[in-house]
């Protein structure tokens, strides 16, 4: 076991998990903030996107323990005083969604796309989401979101 | 996930006593954490070595980039010193998996694994690189790759740093898996004062050079002397997504897009 301690969306959180604990698995069984998906397992589809640090990772692939003393924001963190995020506005508006389980993982690594590229291209915003799969095949919508969204924060 | 101990060690002294026959070396985990989900590995301890400060970072010194084991692959695309030095570096790095691998692989893991599709062993061949590791040992690429997976690091051995030679001029060409943008077929073309080499990854068991064209190349650095050179298919990797002429025909294919990037 081990002792950890970290920020999650604001929050300072002090817990013993099994050294083999997933940040994906720290965040949705012991914390249940079930908005971070799991897809893949294996750090391929992107469904688990989150930022530590600052930079988007996907959670599924790094330890808790690794992990521990770090800022992780995830899809909950985003709400700020009830008011949605602008891309999460965006995506609800051209509607960049269909079955919905890639969105947690889009959203989060989208933001981190805009946080260095103020105004990307289509291809830009398509090349640096690469990591996130979407099985309805809804890229159009996504990629018109990020590029709303961009414009918006 | 199978069970194990996790350890987060800061020098490199601690990195030696801890492993054993049953540990693995963590830093970035793009293939470790997969590998024991999986069930490729499994093992008893679980070595983090992302706190040893000096196996990370960026330094250009002579002829020499010099690269720390546990510096990612987003900090070596975005280093204005390796853009400048060696800039198809910078763009291999740039084009290993997606921005999120980039922000957690390290090249010394990329390289410790050699996995035969990876990137970075292309460049370590092109470029002739220097593997050094806490034992002291400084191992030339074309010694330090053996096989599938395999290298001449001893069981606990930690590389430390890459020391890469500058070239006169480089590119890195790569026919990506559309999924997970691994190297179907790599090609990093380097051209030394000495001589050039072309390093090919993705087409074999190992990332090796491809002599037959590094030899006409040397000679005459164009495209035109490499054009019809054949490319014997026979130790070739083949499976779903190329057969084994298609990869022979692709490493070709590729050192000439490489070489006229130039």
């Amino acid at each position: 076991m081990k002792k950890i301690s970290l920020e999650v969306n604001g929050k300072n959180i002090e817990k013993e998990v099994p050294d083999h604990t997933t940040l994906s698995d720290l965040l949705r069984d012991t914390l249940n903030l079930t908005g971070t998906h799991v897809g893949c397992d294996t750090s391929q589809c992107g469904a688990c996107v989150v930022h530590v640090d600052g930079k988007s990772i996907k959670s599924c692939t790094a330890l808790a323990a690794d992990i521990s003393g770090s800022k992780v924001t995830t899809i909950e963190g985003l709400v700020k005083n009830g008011k949605m995020h602008p891309m999460q506005e965006a995506f609800k508006k051209l509607h960049g969604l269909q079955c919905g389980f890639c969105t947690p993982g889009m959203v989060m690594s989208a933001i981190d796309l805009i946080k260095t590229q103020k105004n990307p291209s289509e291809s830009e915003i398509r090349k640096w989401l690469e990591g996130n799969i979407c099985r309805c095949t809804g890229y159009q919508n996504i990629v018109a979101a990020v590029k709303e969204a961009s414009t918006k924060m | 996930m199978k069970k194990f101990n996790y350890h987060s060690i800061k020098d490199t002294k601690e990195a030696s006593k801890l492993s054993s026959a049953n540990s693995i070396f963590l830093a970035g985990g793009m293939t470790v954490i997969p590998s024991i989900k999986l069930g490729l590995g499994s093992y008893k301890d679980v070595i983090d070595i992302k706190e040893i400060k000096k196996l990370s970072g960026i330094k250009v010194s002579g002829k020499i980039v010099k690269i720390g084991a546990t510096t990612k692959h987003a900090e070596v695309a975005s280093s204005k010193d390796v853009k400048k030095a060696i800039p198809s570096l910078a763009k291999l790095a740039g084009g290993i998996g997606d921005p999120q691998v980039r922000n957690r692989g390290t090249i010394g893991g990329s390289i410790a694994n050699n996995d035969p599709s990876a990137d970075y062993p292309a460049a370590c061949i092109a470029l002739n690189a220097t593997i050094n590791t806490n034992n002291n040992r400084k191992i030339n690429a074309e010694n330090f790759f053996r096989g599938m997976f395999e290298t001449c690091l001893k069981k606990g051995e930690l590389i430390e740093s890459i020391d890469f030679e500058i070239p006169q001029k480089s590119d890195y060409q790569k026919l990506k898996n559309p999924a997970s943008r691994y190297a179907v077929v790599g090609v990093y073309v380097a051209k030394h004062k000495s001589g050039t080499i072309v390093g090919v990854t993705g087409a074999k068991s190992c990332v090796y050079n491809e002599k037959s064209l590094s030899d006409k190349l040397s000679k005459n650095f164009s495209s035109n002397s490499i054009d019809s050179t054949e490319i014997s298919p026979s130790e070739m990797n083949s499976d779903i997504h190329a057969s084994a002429e298609y990869r022979a025909n692709m490493v070709k294919a590729l050192a000439i897009k490489a070489v006229d990037a130039c």
